[in-house]
């Protein structure tokens, strides 16, 4: 409406203190943001929404005349997600602009109640696109963070141990779901090439229940593993996942398996080639009377 | 046409795979290698994927190819390389790939041929001094 | 959803099957998919490209780019007016953990993706289209 771009021109001086003003100090976060840069962000914002209403297609935010706005807006909801503004803020933020611009609707159209109604609706309507965009945004960008801290947690949920000179030990703590799995998988198989270790040994000691999806992923790291040529020695199977795995049918043909971590560790020590032997007693310095020297 | 290159080192046969390979290359390679060991009597093989980024099917059969036609000529071989992501892949695709050894490294490959590296054996007609 | 269209290649020459890979493999990098996503949709990408070349007489592979809110994905066509595949449902569980014989990498390149479908007429052509969400 030609109208409420008039308006919005002949009172841009105004709208911008007006706004700032009237904003609440809830509105503000001070502690999140200095006074300059919200005063920046109002008054970038305040000259976007006039471009777009002196547009060619003022009251559809989706034309190309308010894409600046739009970008704008986007780029604003994310640094604010970042910065933990929440999605009250935000929305409010764009929200807090229609006190100051109805004023102004009010006085210039006081005259014309019928008028003044659709140019406040128009108004109001196109606030309203803003805020959602805004906010919409800002989930968006929110999301996207929350999947990132849940993929760090997932990566770091699982250490892969150097035991020896090409023998690799991966404890699981924890249910295994499918996501987890594969990042299981993936750790492994690249720590497998950073330190060629032939052997890999996934203790499971610490996962309550191994159901068959779980069982197939596993079985996929071993043959992944053994593709490029390491080995995987499963251990800590507990009795009861023993038990589920067979009545689950799961066939475990190829795969080494071990009850304890130590006896995967002896296996693999033995197949690289190594043994641990005794040596004989060093002598013991004694720290007090009671031991009598030894002869060296 | 381009080639990849196989070099020869006492009677092992060193492949070197860095290229996005084309069908009709790795149909050459083939070819190639065993040429070579009826040629120098080659009595192991070793093919480094470890640049390859991409091994699909043909790819995975041409490699159980190779090492089954060096077998039938008296030559084991061995791959050694295979990225993560790869192996992963393959693994969903459904590629065992029988009959292939495989080693993480060019060092764990040639163990795994000649039970050491110093222990090298060298074919007839090898250039290489004795040491 | 939407879905926007990249580009159309050609798939005639068995070089054409390596431009390919290597252009779904460039959109993968710059969609940040991660490496193993990567190399699982480049891989479905080159068996299919192969599949309408060698089986299909030649053909095409157009790249769409897709949105979902937040989520981004590829979705990849590969099209020929080859002779078309009989029985589709053993095509899916053809034989390729044997490593040989004609194998059409179907039912592997289908665990690749996440999204598969396939339209095939005896004697007119097929159209597989997958997909792979980040």
């Amino acid at each position: 409406m030609s109208n409420l771009a008039e308006i919005v021109s002949k009172n841009e001086a105004r709208l911008l203190p007006d706004w700032i003003q009237g904003m609440s100090t809830a509105v503000q976060r001070a502690d999140l943001m200095s006074k300059t840069e919200l005063d920046e962000q109002c008054r970038a914002l305040l000259n976007r929404i006039v471009a777009g209403v002196k547009s060619s297609d003022p009251t559809n935010v989706d034309s190309p005349g308010w894409s600046t706005t739009r970008e704008f807006l986007r780029d604003l909801a994310i640094t604010r997600a970042r910065q933990g503004f929440s999605p009250v803020d935000v929305a409010t933020f764009v929200l807090s602009l229609k006190q100051p611009l109805f004023a102004s609707i009010r006085e210039a159209q006081t005259k014309d109640q019928s008028q003044m109604f659709e140019t406040l609706w128009s108004a109001t309507e196109l606030l309203d696109r803003l805020a959602l965009i805004t906010t919409e945004a800002y989930m968006a960008a929110k999301e996207e963070l929350i999947t990132r801290q849940q993929q760090e947690l997932l990566e770091l949920s699982t250490p892969v141990v150097k035991l020896w000179d090409g023998i690799l030990a991966l404890p699981i703590i924890g249910t295994l779901d499918s996501a987890r799995t594969q990042v299981v998988m993936e750790n492994l198989l690249e720590s497998v090439v950073a330190t060629n270790s032939k052997y890999a040994i996934i203790d499971i000691t610490g996962v309550p229940t191994v159901d068959t999806l779980v069982a197939q992923h596993l079985l996929k790291t071993i043959t992944a593993a053994r593709l490029m040529g390491a080995e995987c020695i499963i251990s800590g199977v507990r009795p009861q996942i023993a038990q589920t795995i067979v009545h689950l049918g799961i066939n475990l043909e190829d795969v080494i398996t071990k009850a304890k971590l130590s006896d995967a560790f002896a296996l693999a020590l033995q197949r690289s080639g190594r043994t641990v032997t005794r040596v004989a007693s060093a002598p013991v310095s004694p720290i007090s009377g009671l031991f009598t020297r030894r002869e060296e | 046409m381009e080639r990849i290159p196989v070099l020869r080192m006492g009677s092992l046969l060193l492949i070197t795979i860095q290229v996005d390979m084309h069908d009709k290359l790795a149909l050459q390679l083939q070819d190639d290698v065993t040429q070579r060991i009826s040629e120098w009597g080659s009595t192991g093989v070793l093919i480094d994927i470890s640049s390859l980024e991409i091994v699909d099917s043909f790819i995975g059969r041409m490699l159980a190819n190779i090492a089954a036609m060096s077998g039938v000529l008296g030559a084991a071989t061995v791959v050694v390389g295979m990225q993560p992501a790869v192996a992963i892949t393959l693994v969903e695709l459904g590629m065992s790939l029988p009959g292939v050894r495989t080693a993480l490294s060019v060092e764990a490959g040639m163990e795994l041929l000649f039970g050491s590296v110093a222990g090298l054996p060298s074919g007839p007609g090898d250039e290489r001094t004795e040491a | 959803m939407s879905a926007q269209k990249r580009e159309e290649l050609p798939l005639k020459t068995s070089n054409d099957v390596v431009i390919a890979r290597q252009r779904v493999r460039q959109l993968a990098v710059e969609l940040r998919f991660s490496l193993v996503d990567q190399t699982k949709l480049v891989t479905a990408a080159s068996e299919l490209a192969r599949n309408a070349l060698d089986h299909g007489k030649g053909g095409t592979m157009t790249i769409e780019v897709l949105t979902q809110g937040i989520r981004s994905g590829i979705r990849l066509v590969f099209e020929d007016q080859g002779p078309g595949i009989a029985d589709v449902e053993q095509a899916l569980k053809d034989g390729f953990t044997t490593g040989s014989g004609m194998g059409l990498g179907l039912g592997g390149s289908k665990r690749l993706v996440n999204d598969f479908s396939i339209e095939s007429h005896v004697g007119k052509g097929t159209r597989i289209t997958v997909a792979r969400w980040r």
